[in-house]
């Protein structure tokens, strides 16, 4: 490995320190080197999601950011979305709807949805599909997942209310 | 590969300028990491200017807006003065990529990236924006269409870097609007992008800028489509010599993304239509 | 020991309704691991090295740089991967794809190989393999590579199905003809003849998981292979043959597959990953990119068909004639005899006949994709029978009802049907609400159906209970798209236990026989039968067992709603016993309890499928987008209806984005264009509408509970349903799919020019 930086991070809230080549991508890091392979590689060039992550909140391609980039930021996969031992309201929703073929794409799906959700509790149908857009699935046509997101919403703002 | 991250944009400047290899600046990265990825660049040196301080920020002012040149799509998408002031602008800017795209794309990585098809460039041209430049030595500013100048070639000499992109405060009764065709919803490069941005007095159309993106191998500025619309309250007749105008402008090629022909029709097609949505920000009446 | 496989109607407590699959937890926690995703003590990276000619002699190799690169552990070239196929030209096929002989065929061809410590080293080396090339004439388009001119790609080709026997070598692998009646006369008698000819594009299957695995070979010929496959078994037969190596000494373990849909039933760069290991003596992993996985692999055929169809005013048709051109890559394959098969199958035509010629040429070898050959064949016939209807003056679903196929109906590739549900989806289809929702400006609405065989094959399942009554399901065929979930429910439905206490698993190579891919929509068919025969054999295991805890004889015990049951007046006073009980016992009345099955699963019934598609056409730039679509379908019986629409919708948006965008672009020097999901355009969410479903179940006479295939039969209909969609919101036939906004544009201007 020549090249090699040392990178100080955070990861799904856990202190993270990883060597990488300087031009070597989060994803690629993420997975090789933190070992979190729940992040997948589709195309390797931004084009189909799969390896979304959230980097100080921001969704992201994770191949398309560099893994030195990743120095004191905080970022969050898919390993990061169930809490306590408990999945997500989105995780549950994409089981119960059967939201997933062969849930390649399932990760970036639920990374996207989630940061969609965070912004916009109460999303439209067409605001879920540009929301999701970036996210290829080859497998559902899209359907039940966009149903899986809206169910997980209503769930979601349900429980807020609850809290408030 | 030796990766930076200078505390300003001199210090950017002076590293670029000293480095003796292939060095690339690095803001969201969605065109650079593509490259990287497919074996386009073996870069030496990578300048990351995300850790310079509010480059990240979007100031406003008296004169306008200052979009620092690591500012996001998503960023812009909601500064709700922008998206007020130049709403065809903040469209362009967000038509980039999917929302995980917006997460790091920017307007200078848009415009330095110097594809003849980048959404926001048009957009930005026909706004008025500037970019500016600092150098080793040196700061300037440059207006938008004048920094490219061919299919990946801009006017940045060697040490170079966009600091910012600055938009002017929009006079009273202006709009504009940026369209594009993509065969797809999203996540395709545009086959076609037309931007206007016009002035009325009185209803009637006083100043106006089109540029065109995708048909040609820079962003074009379309003089004789402007000229179709001044004094015009977008009649038929003008809309007609719009389109008309606006494919007489086209200089495009067959690619795998669109034919010489379709894109010269669809730039026609596109400008009408991006005409109308402009006129009524403006607060013309159709 | 022998098991009923005749259709039985029965009320189902499990089977029909919906639950969770088994494996749904780690695919949203990011835990389940697919091809790319397992790695081994000293692992290296694997690299190829692919041809940048779409045709070319490779005059020499030399690896003497790259082999001197810190780091770089093997290169192979096809000298490492030397021909012990014995004679047997479909797998000296394969191997010759796998890694190019002497000649590149395509772009993207396999040249050379490195496995490296770590991926900045195996790119390095690459670039350091000098390879060189001399250029030969190509060709990609396949009515050109029919041409006398063209520039011929194999020597050994000599066309198959021609009489007097060619004598010169061509790119036409062969000729398939097939169909019955007189075909002059059923011209005669029509009224109206329609005959035109089209083109579809090729297509990839565009699995979001590129192709990845894990291999590691041993000096004495034992192996491993993990590796992202629909068929762990195939795979290991196919690589043991090509690489020398004993069949059960190669243990192949399928991970978790990220879509195949055809593609991942070849293997591509499987045999050279083992290659690599084999040199190196170390574990390799091999992962392509995406360019790769455009470049070379599993397309489907591009195609151009000439259909002429001829009918009588009242609306039936009496004469049907295909002539259908597709190219299978660089490599022949039967894609065009496909075709035949299917083109007509939908109808009842006394007199038809297709003409199929399979043809070479200078792109990648094309692989099955769902359903494989049927869409091309389809847009054509479907195409041509609106025009016929229009022309006619017969509403085109009236048409279609006009001349449907039935049991009993002789089809055109040989068979008579039994009972099939092609009728009962038309029926549907015309009393859906969907065909009477207004249209807006500028819509359109079209009907399409399509047809596909399914396929049964050989499968192998064992289930073993555990002492607590909990039950291990191991299968076979590989789970693509939530099978486990529906196989665990079979095995509670024929053991009367509930769902949760069944757990599914797809066993490596070394744990059950062969079991035949998952193709052909034959997973829950053929495993589904193996399963049920797998509970029926445990179930006469239970009854021992009861019997021997009672101790009556088996034949006074029967099985009901997951117990043993006494019968007979004598023992009215045992109280039933329930599977875990006999389970708990299991270690005192004979050991583990457990059944087995074997079985070449024939009699897959035939899927058929209606769909419905509006669509709106922007006059101005010729875009179309899908408002509202439906797929009507016969499903036999949905086990898990969940998945069957999951089937539905996903082959339909398949479908409808080779309808609009997908293509394969190629330059004049036959490079690939658009080698990535950028230019290369599936549909996208925001594309898409609900893609409403509706289930049909007309039973298979040849399962248990009636099941067909249903993972294919949807990727048929749409070229043709949104076709026709765009044909009534224009009055534009397109022939060329994709119909992409330049094509529809410029039909558009046609018919402008022609008023």
């Amino acid at each position: 490995m020549s090249n090699a930086t040392l990178v100080s991070t955070t990861v799904n809230g856990d202190p993270v320190q990883f060597a990488c080549p300087t031009d070597e991508s989060l994803m690629t890091a993420l997975r090789n080197r933190v070992g979190l392979t729940g992040v997948k590689e589709g195309c390797g060039t931004g084009d189909c999601g799969a390896c979304t992550v959230t980097v100080d909140g921001s969704l992201v391609c994770s191949c398309l950011v560099l893994g030195v980039e990743a120095e004191g930021r905080e970022v969050t996969t898919v390993e990061g979305l169930s809490q306590d031992g408990e999945l997500h309201v989105l995780q549950q929703k994409f089981i119960d709807h059967a939201a997933l073929q062969c849930g390649i794409c399932t990760p970036g799906f639920l990374v996207a949805a989630k940061t969609l959700l965070d912004r916009n509790p109460n999303p439209n149908e067409t605001e879920i599909r540009y929301a999701l857009a970036g996210n290829l699935c080859r497998c559902t046509g899209y359907d039940k997942i966009v149903r899986a997101v809206q169910d997980a919403a209503k769930d979601m703002r349900k429980a807020s209310k609850k809290r408030r | 590969m030796r990766y930076a991250t200078p505390a300003s944009a001199k210090e950017a400047a002076g590293m670029l300028s000293k480095e003796k290899g292939a060095a690339f600046l690095l803001a969201g990265g969605t065109d650079l990491l593509v490259k990287l990825k497919m074996g386009m660049v073996e870069p030496d040196l990578v300048v990351d200017i995300k850790r310079i301080p509010k480059i990240d920020q979007i100031q406003t002012s008296a004169k306008g807006f200052t979009i620092g040149a690591a500012v996001s799509g998503s960023v812009i998408g909601q500064h709700k003065g922008l998206k007020a002031a130049w709403p065809g602008v903040v469209e362009a800017a967000n038509l980039i990529g999917s929302d995980q795209i917006q997460g790091r794309a920017t307007l200078a990585g848009n415009l330095c990236n110097a594809s003849p098809a980048a959404d926001s460039v048009p957009a930005m041209i026909a706004a008025g924006a500037k970019a500016v430049i600092v150098g080793p030595q040196k700061k300037r500013t440059v207006p938008v269409e004048k920094v490219v100048q061919g299919p990946g070639k801009t006017c940045l000499a060697k040490g170079e870097v966009i600091e910012a992109i600055t938009l002017p405060k929009p006079e009273a009764k202006t709009g504009d609007a940026y369209l594009r065709f993509i065969p797809r919803t999203e996540m395709d490069i545009a086959v076609v992008g037309v931007a206007i941005s016009l002035k009325l007095e009185r209803g009637v159309v006083k100043k106006a800028k089109v540029a065109l993106g995708a048909v040609a191998p820079t962003a074009v500025v379309v003089p004789a489509a402007a000229r179709a619309l001044v004094g015009s309250k977008l009649d038929d007749a003008a809309l007609e010599k719009l389109a008309a105008a606006c494919s007489a402008a086209c200089n495009p090629i067959d690619d795998k993304r669109g034919t010489v022909e379709y894109r010269t029709r669809v730039a026609g097609v596109l400008a009408k239509r991006a005409a109308k949505i402009a006129f009524q920000r403006a607060g013309g009446a159709l | 020991m022998g098991h009923e496989q005749k259709y039985v109607d029965k009320k189902y407590e499990v089977v029909g309704t919906r639950f969770n699959r088994p494996d749904g937890i780690d695919k949203v926690t990011g835990k389940a691991r697919y091809g790319a995703d397992a790695s081994a003590p000293g692992q290296l990276v694997g690299r190829v090295l692919r041809s940048p000619h779409a045709h070319a002699s490779i005059v020499k190799i030399n690896t003497s740089k790259a082999e001197k690169l810190p780091g770089v552990k093997a290169i192979i070239t096809s000298a490492d991967l030397p021909d012990v196929t014995g004679g047997d030209q479909g797998l000296a096929d394969i191997l010759e794809n796998c890694m190019a002989r002497g000649r590149a065929l395509y772009d993207g061809h396999a040249v050379a190989a490195v496995a490296a410590v770590d991926e900045q080293t195996a790119a390095q080396a690459l670039k350091l393999i000098d390879v060189k090339y001399k250029k030969l004439p190509h060709v990609t388009d396949v009515d050109e590579a029919m041409c006398e001119s063209a520039p011929v790609i194999h020597d050994r080709i000599i066309t198959r199905g021609v009489e007097p026997k060619p004598t010169k070598p061509s790119n036409v692998a062969a000729r398939t003809q097939m169909g019955h009646g007189d075909i002059e006369a059923g011209f005669a008698e029509a009224d109206v003849v329609i005959e035109k000819s089209y083109k579809t594009e090729q297509t990839h299957q565009g699995y979001i998981e590129p192709h990845a695995c894990l291999a590691s070979v041993n000096p004495d010929g034992t192996a491993e292979l993990w590796v992202t496959t629909q068929g762990h078994f195939v795979f290991r037969n196919v690589c043991a043959s090509l690489l020398g190596l004993d069949i059960a000494k190669l243990k192949v373990t399928s991970s978790e597959i990220g879509g195949g849909f055809g593609g991942k039933t070849h293997v591509w760069v499987e045999p050279v990953a083992l290659a690599l290991s084999r040199k190196a003596n170390r574990p390799v992993k091999l992962v392509m990119g995406r360019d790769e996985v455009f470049r070379a692999t599993g397309p489907t055929s591009s195609t151009s068909i000439d259909v002429k169809m001829g009918a009588k005013k009242d609306g039936t048709i009496t004469a049907a004639v295909a002539e259908m051109r597709y190219q299978g890559g660089a490599f022949p394959g039967n894609w065009a005899m496909l075709g035949c098969m299917t083109a007509f199958a939908c109808y009842d035509i006394k007199n038809n006949q297709s003409i199929g010629w399979d043809v070479v040429v200078n792109r990648p070898k094309v692989a099955a994709y769902r359903a494989p050959s049927a869409p091309m064949a389809a847009f054509a016939v479907e195409s041509t029978i609106d025009e016929l209807a229009k022309e006619i003056g017969i509403a085109p679903i009236d048409m279609r009802l006009k001349n449907v196929a039935r049991e009993g109906t002789l089809a055109p590739y040989g068979p008579t049907y039994g009972p099939i549900g092609i009728e009962h989806t038309l029926k549907a289809v015309k009393d859906h609400p969907h065909m009477r929702a207004k249209l807006k400006k500028n819509q359109g609405r079209g009907v399409a159906c399509g047809f596909w065989f399914n396929i049964g094959g050989q499968t192998c399942t064992d289930l073993n209970i555990s002492v607590d009554g909990t039950v291990n399901l191991t299968l076979g065929t590989v789970d693509v798209g939530g099978s486990r979930s529906s196989m665990a429910m079979i095995a509670a439905e024929e053991l009367g236990i509930p769902y949760e206490q069944v757990r599914a698993n797809i066993a490596d190579t070394t744990s059950l026989g062969h079991n035949d891919m998952t193709e052909g929509s034959r997973g829950t068919f053929s495993s589904g039968m193996a399963t049920i025969f797998a509970a029926r054999d445990a179930i006469s295991v239970l009854k021992q067992r009861a019997a021997k805890m009672w101790g009556i004889t088996e034949e006074d015990v029967i099985w009901e709603n997951g117990q043993a049951l006494a019968t007979g007046d004598s023992h009215s006073n045992l109280p039933p016993l329930s599977l875990k009980e006999i389970a708990a016992k299991s270690g005192r009345t004979g050991g583990p309890i457990a059944g087995h099955n074997e079985v070449v699963a024939d009699g897959a019934g035939m899927g058929f499928a209606s769909h419905i598609c509006d669509v709106e056409v922007d006059p101005e730039t010729g875009r179309s987008t899908i408002v509202r679509y439906t797929v009507v379908q016969d499903a036999g019986k949905a086990i898990n209806p969940d998945y069957v629409e999951g089937q539905f919708q996903g082959g339909a948006t398949q479908g409808i984005g080779w309808a609009l965008n997908e293509e394969y672009i190629y330059g004049d020097d036959g490079c690939l264009q658009n080698a990535g999901f950028l230019d290369y355009r599936i549909p996208v969410c925001s594309d898409l509408p609900f893609i409403d479903t509706q289930i049909l179940e007309v039973p298979n006479p040849l399962h248990p509970y009636g099941v067909r295939g249903v993972g294919e039969t949807s990727i048929v209909p749409p070229l043709a349903a949104v076709g026709n969609a765009i044909a009534n919101a224009t009055g534009v036939r397109m022939t060329h799919a994709p119909m992409s906004p330049p094509r529809v544009l410029a039909g558009i201007d046609t018919l402008e020019h022609a008023s």
